[in-house]
């Protein structure tokens, strides 16, 4: 017999606020002229961020297990990953509606009449609006997900309209046509590791869900290698996403060819969503298995820092050295699953936060460095950009510092804090590597400093175009955050502390 | 609100105030930088006027919760140790303010800048050495790099932002060394006692050896690097050669105090077991930094070069006097901070103006200034002379307090030492024989002695190293009852004179 499901539509309201926009703005699309399109979608977007943060905030202190049946909890965890995601989509949406950064029409061969056509009739595609909200959602869903089946439908539906995105850049777009590509293919293949692993975890358990899991595991009732293969499996597709070594060579080429906003915007809020799922994962389901995964996660973390700091010394472009930072910071993040405490869990959640402002005030800075053909990225070109436009270059410089672990700012804290949960829960050994990397990372983003402070400009250096209002907003308001969070890190800390918790 | 809190704040709001002159009117904006650390100077002279020489303990003390998650506290508090260590960063800074008019001109940025920078550094240093929340240390320690690195490479000679780098790199690797052991030992506090950064009452935990040799090690790494100690040194000449003189001698004169600082303080206080096992390696260490500080001293010829090679020297003098784990030792070290403070700062104003005027740092250069600038060679030669230890001028008192604190329990570390000052003596005499005395050198003859500014800024200094070495007692009076205070708590006591034969 079939019993109609149960939904606790306050507390999917978040999400589903998200989807209605991304529906209406799909219709629109489809009826509103084109002129009006742009205002329109980036209204519709801006507002469904909004309302679904207003909608989670008056449900913040429900707890519940039964949001969507067994499939979607809504707990202290939820709440902030959705909110914080919700955060920085929002001021990513900013970038993205900021000017010609998106391909005019895609479907148009990359340097055919077709394309030329399209400039000329000032076309642009504003489906990346949509495409964003969809995103946004699978983002939302993807930490708040109990069992394996509602994971995998996140982890799609966050990933598909960021394939898509990754390939829309308005310049240079066979480089962003090759990058999406590679996202792709990639990603679809992760994809499939995810899903095998979890047969196999359903196997070993007879349950999908995560709490079943761990029931299985608690009473060791099936075979051993059927759980360690489904774990490395499951491992696979998540480690690919937050771009932790080995499974890390998709992220350069994606950061580099992807429309800058997208990257700002994949870098920030993919890596809330996945790291927030990895944690309920390992916390919720595996976390009596911590023997069996707990010292493949420690190498992985460890080479994850080594890789990422160690290769971003050779970069020369800035958004592949934000990508190598980026898969540094997958590695330090790492140690908060490694922790397996409420700290690491705590911190983990300032950490996600702190490097997402940092990271969306950064490539809001490589979106306004320009020459006539558009965005700049070979960081050669960037030297003495100090002297021309000091506050610019000075607030990407607070962001380095920011990823570099600087004391007074907010990454500081973020490492800080996760490593003192490491510690707490006795694992050492990545804390000496995590201590002794930073050192490695800080003299990259130092190089950067001295690049743009200490050396004299040249002549075919770029020029900063003048930010426009959002952009503005952005940098104002990341700037703000890193400071804030570095000097007054309780303001975040304590309500880290309070929602850092996984209903079981 | 404690006195001292205000006294941090001072060059802070002085640095904000700066903002309010135009970029353009250089004179008054030295002028107020000027007279605003002068400010900052009169109220460190009220807390030492009202420090108690009596009292043990923190004196001024101030919290307040920073971060709850943590236990971190706001937390502050002087005592001797701190207290002259506080008058040596509020003394020097309106002096190599006053010293170094000019030198802030032909930089990277604007004058401005440079005095933003300098007000934030002293506030920063004060705050470092008023620190009783190890993670308040540790945040100030990190931060306060920062203004230097800018300050060298933006205003430096040279190679200046390459030696900036090389500085900060240095820096920021001990730094990250030390945040894994302040981890570690806050940890440990959260086992034993609720996480807390307390100074005082993480010095009560049971640590097992091995870990507390760890944190011992995370530790005394970046303080060696920052003081700088052999083979940790090798940043030092770099950065003195290419930073300005006003910038040289807050690095040298203050900032890498923190590190000896820094051992005092947290090493022997929190870790003394594990300075016990490591004493022997860090007293070899010291020796050898005497040693080779002062032969690669003999043998440089750039005057700054020089200047950088005798710290190195006279900062294994102060370890040795630290680890000698003697109250003798321990207040020599503690005044050869101080001394040491103002004899660099007097070498380093005064050959600043010498290779101002005749453009090159090359020691030959600078043949015969005895007679072209008589007031200019005098200040350099009594700045020498309290480099080598002159007895009479203060360096000599901490030097001897150091040797014979170091011979009660050490003999033959403190018989290395001694052979430090034959060495003292030779490189300091041959600079002096041979940019002093002597034939001109070609290009000096128009070179003119110290105007009237620099002969204020200079004549503190000098007065202050001529006066202690004949009257200590102020000085060692709060210096005292702090080190006798930080040998009892380590579990030390002053070795017995044996009767000899």
């Amino acid at each position: 017999m079939f019993t109609s499901p149960i939904l606790d539509y306050s507390l999917l309201a978040p999400i589903l606020i998200i989807l209605a926009g991304a529906l209406i703005g799909v219709g629109v699309e489809a009826f509103a002229r084109k002129e009006q399109r742009a205002p329109l979608q980036l209204g519709i977007a801006l507002v469904s961020v909004v309302a679904s943060f207003v909608q989670l905030l008056r449900v913040r202190n429900v707890r519940s297990l039964k949001a969507a049946i067994d499939s979607v909890a809504f707990d202290g965890a939820t709440v902030f990953m959705q909110g914080s995601i919700l955060v920085l989509a929002f001021f990513a949406l900013l970038l993205i509606a900021d000017r010609g950064n998106f391909v005019a029409q895609a479907s148009a061969i990359p340097g055919s009449q077709d394309e030329h056509s399209s400039i000329a009739e000032g076309k642009s595609q504003t489906e990346v609006f949509p495409l964003t909200l969809f995103a946004i959602s699978g983002m939302m869903l993807f930490p708040a997900a109990t069992d394996l089946i509602t994971l995998f439908v996140a982890l799609e539906v966050l990933s598909l309209p960021l394939y898509l995105m990754a390939g829309l850049s308005r310049r240079r777009r066979l480089l962003s046509q090759e990058a999406a590509l590679k996202y792709f293919l990639l990603g679809a293949y992760s994809s499939a590791f995810f899903l095998f692993g979890g047969a196999f975890l359903y196997g070993y358990s007879g349950s999908l869900s995560l709490s079943g899991i761990a029931t299985a595991i608690n009473v060791n009732s099936g075979n051993d290698i059927f759980l360690l293969i489904g774990i490395i499996f499951l491992m696979v597709g998540l480690l690919f996403k937050i771009g932790a070594v080995p499974f890390h060579s998709w992220t350069p080429d994606v950061y580099q060819g992807a429309p800058t906003p997208i990257t700002g915007f994949m870098a920030a809020c993919t890596k809330i969503a996945a790291l927030g799922a990895m944690l309920r994962i390992f916390y919720v389901a595996l976390s009596a298995d911590v023997l069996m995964w707990r010292p493949i996660i420690t190498v992985i973390s460890i080479i994850t820092m080594l890789v990422g700091a160690i290769a971003a010394l050779s970069q020369r472009d800035v958004k592949r050295t934000l990508a190598f930072s980026s898969i540094a910071h997958a590695g330090f993040l790492l140690t908060g699953i490694i922790a397996l405490n409420q700290s690491g869990l705590k911190a983990s959640l300032f950490y996600l936060v702190a490097y997402g402002f940092a990271t969306v005030g950064a490539f809001a800075v490589v979106t306004l460095v320009r020459d006539s053909a558009g965005e700049v990225t070979d960081m050669n070109r960037w030297v003495g950009l100090g002297k021309k436009s000091p506050l610019i270059a000075g607030a990407f410089c607070l962001f380095l510092l920011s990823f570099g672990g600087i004391p007074l700012t907010s990454g500081f804290i973020a490492k800080f804090s996760i490593f003192t949960a490491a510690y707490e829960s006795g694992n050492t050994t990545v804390v000496v590597f995590g201590v002794l990397t930073s050192a490695i990372a800080l003299f990259f983003y130092l190089r950067v400093i001295v690049m743009l402070f200490f050396t004299e400009p040249r002549s075919d250096a770029v020029t900063v175009s003048v930010p426009s209002l959002k952009v503005k907003f952005v940098l104002a308001a990341s700037v703000i955050v890193t400071i804030v969070l570095g000097v007054y890190p309780s303001l975040l800390l304590n309500s880290a502390q309070s929602f850092a918790s996984f209903l079981r | 609100m404690s006195l001292v809190t205000v006294l941090e704040l001072t060059p802070l709001i002085s640095a904000v105030l700066l903002y309010a002159i135009p970029k353009g009117n250089t004179k008054l904006i030295k002028q107020a930088a000027l007279a605003l650390s002068v400010v900052a100077l009169g109220i460190s002279g009220l807390i030492a006027y009202r420090f108690d020489t009596n009292a043990t303990g923190m004196q001024f003390v101030e919290s307040h919760n920073w971060i709850s998650n943590f236990g971190i506290k706001y937390a502050v508090g002087i005592d001797g140790l701190a207290l002259v260590l506080i008058l040596l960063t509020t003394i020097l800074t309106p002096i190599v303010l006053l010293a170094g008019w000019n030198e802030a001109e032909g930089g990277r940025w604007s004058v401005r800048t440079f005095y933003v920078l300098m007000l934030i550094l002293e506030s920063s240093m004060i705050a470092v050495f008023a620190a009783t929340d190890v993670f308040l240390f540790y945040v100030i320690f990190e931060a306060m790099l920062i203004p230097v690195y800018l300050l060298i490479g933006g205003y430096g000679r040279g190679e200046r932002a390459a030696a900036a780098m090389k500085f900060l790199l240095y820096s920021l690797l001990g730094g990250l060394l030390m945040l894994a052991a302040v981890i570690g030992i806050y940890i440990i506090s959260t086992n034993q006692i609720g996480g807390t950064f307390e100074t005082a009452k993480l010095a009560t935990l049971h640590i097992d050896s091995l870990t507390e040799n760890c944190l011992f090690l995370g530790f005394f790494i970046a303080f060696a690097i920052k003081a700088p100690l052999w083979p940790f040194h090798t940043w030092l000449p770099g950065a003195a050669k290419s930073a300005t003189p006003a910038t040289s001698v807050l690095l040298l004169g203050v900032l890498d105090k923190v590190g000896t600082y820094g051992m005092i303080r947290f090493c022997i206080t929190l870790f003394p077991h594990a300075t016990k096992t490591f004493t022997p390696v860090i007293i070899v260490l010291s020796i050898i930094s005497i040693l080779y500080g002062a032969f690669l001293a003999i043998g440089q010829r750039d005057i700054n070069g020089l200047i950088a090679f005798t710290s190195i020297s006279h900062f294994g003098f102060i370890v040795l006097g630290i680890f000698s784990m003697t109250s003798q030792g321990l207040s020599g070290a503690t005044l050869y901070m101080v001394n040491h403070g103002f004899s660099t700062a007097a070498l380093f104003l005064v050959a600043g103006w010498m290779v101002a005027r005749r453009n090159s740092s090359q020691i030959e250069d600078f043949g015969g200034l005895q007679r072209i600038t008589p007031v200019m060679a005098w200040s350099f030669f009594i700045a020498g002379m309290s480099a080598l230890a002159l007895p009479g001028i203060s360096s000599f008192v901490s030097e001897f307090l150091v040797l014979v604190g170091t011979f009660t329990r050490y003999p033959v570390a403190a018989v290395f030492g001694t052979t430090g000052i034959v060495l003292a003596a030779l490189y300091v005499l041959i600079t002096v024989q041979r940019s002093l005395h002597g034939p001109a050198a070609p290009g000096n003859e128009g070179i003119s002695d110290l105007n009237i500014r620099e002969k204020i800024a200079i004549a503190p200094v000098i007065a202050l190293l001529v006066i202690m070495g004949f009257f200590p007692k102020p000085v060692l009076d709060w210096i005292n009852p702090s080190s006798t205070a930080t040998m009892q708590a380590a579990g030390y006591s002053d070795p017995l004179p044996k009767a000899g034969k």
